[in-house]
């Protein structure tokens, strides 16, 4: 994706005293449709960014010879969701390789949860997300992203085969149609609740 | 940034603070350990006008890793009115953060993606601007939330959850 200039890009107004900005983390296999996810509900066109990192492969070869021989840089796309003029929602697409989960500890660092698209003709793309918020205690849900000509299952069925438990919530879903897209984002966020002790 | 990685000049004279310029590794730019620099150039060393070299990007950073302040991807910056020091001959970036966060709010993944400058570099360059007063850095208050899922201030949270929630419903 080419990279857009500033002036594409506007920034978020600037409001009296502080905003608060969160997240929500999309995650999946490759070319589930996180990008396309991301695009159908953010304002602005999903940018990139870029994170370098230092492979955790030591000692596979000398990298005192090369010094950067074991980085790699890692691209996220990534939308924004402009909520209230004070309350500011990105949606992160993540890296669906399992060689990059030592890079989402600190993504999802604050986040308020996250969606896993699967595609129910490639769902094993899919586990290796569900086994790191499964293993994070992130809140999270499932969101099928329907393929036009992928076979359609029911929640229940891709929940059987995917073997995520009952209570986190399994949907179907259009992601490039933003109301399917708000309605998955919307049951992340009552799920998080859900989840969430009460108010003392 | 606009130019490419080798045209990067780092003078230590009129750089203050900077002191040496240190290249460090692509680990400094993710926040983990401190490496000891490689690729500061010396054949284009000036005697008598301190030193000129061309640097890796993550000389940028100065081969710092630690930042005094909880920044995420999508923490929010804005550009303070103060402008810099004219005698400070600081690094071009973060005087080009300071213009893409003027009169608005980015975060810091936006400022990543426009300048496209690694995310850990732009972290410790928007703590630098922060500890100078140029550039405010928001929502301190979701900052405490992250702590991890056993928050501390469960009831915050849940307002902010409440709030997004709200949000969301009314797209």
């Amino acid at each position: 994706m080419d990279f857009a200039s500033s002036e594409a890009v506007p920034g978020v107004p600037l409001v009296a005293g502080s905003a608060t900005s969160t997240k929500i983390v999309v995650a999946g296999g490759f070319g589930v449709g996180k990008t396309t996810f991301v695009r159908s509900v953010s304002e602005i066109p999903p940018l990139t960014t870029e994170a370098v990192m230092t492979e955790a492969g030591a000692g596979v070869d000398d990298a005192s010879a090369v010094p950067q021989k074991k980085s790699t840089t890692v691209a996220m796309d990534f939308g924004r969701i402009s909520l209230a003029p004070d309350l500011v929602l990105y949606l992160f697409g993540t890296p669906g390789q399992g060689r990059f989960w030592f890079m989402w500890d600190d993504l999802v660092r604050g986040a308020v949860g996250a969606v896993v698209l699967a595609d129910t003709r490639r769902l094993a793309d899919s586990f290796p997300a569900l086994d790191y918020f499964e293993g994070s205690g992130l809140p999270f849900v499932v969101a099928v992203n329907q393929f036009d000509d992928a076979p359609v299952y029911t929640p229940d069925a891709v929940r059987d085969a995917l073997g995520v438990a009952a209570r986190v919530p399994v949907l179907i879903c259009d992601a490039r149609h933003r109301a399917a897209t708000v309605e998955v984002l919307t049951a992340l966020v009552e799920h998080a609740l859900a989840a969430e002790p009460a108010a003392v | 940034m606009s130019g490419s990685a080798g045209t990067n000049t780092v003078r230590s004279a009129g750089a203050g603070a900077a002191g040496t310029a240190q290249a460090g590794s692509a680990a400094g730019a993710v926040g983990s350990s401190a490496p000891v620099g490689h690729g500061l150039r010396t054949d284009s060393v000036r005697s008598g006008h301190g030193r000129s070299a061309r640097v890796r990007p993550y000389a940028i950073t100065r081969g710092r890793t630690r930042f005094g302040r909880v920044l995420l991807v999508e923490t929010l910056v804005s550009a303070l009115n103060r402008p810099a020091d004219p005698e400070d001959r600081s690094l071009p970036e973060l005087a080009m953060i300071c213009d893409v966060t003027r009169g608005q709010m980015r975060s810091i993944a936006e400022i990543s993606a426009l300048l496209r400058i690694p995310l850990g570099v732009v972290k410790v360059l928007v703590s630098d601007l922060a500890d100078q007063g140029r550039v405010r850095v928001h929502g301190a208050d979701s900052a405490e939330l992250v702590e991890g899922p056993e928050s501390e201030v469960p009831a915050t949270k849940r307002v902010l959850l409440e709030r997004v929630l709200g949000g969301l419903r009314k797209l």
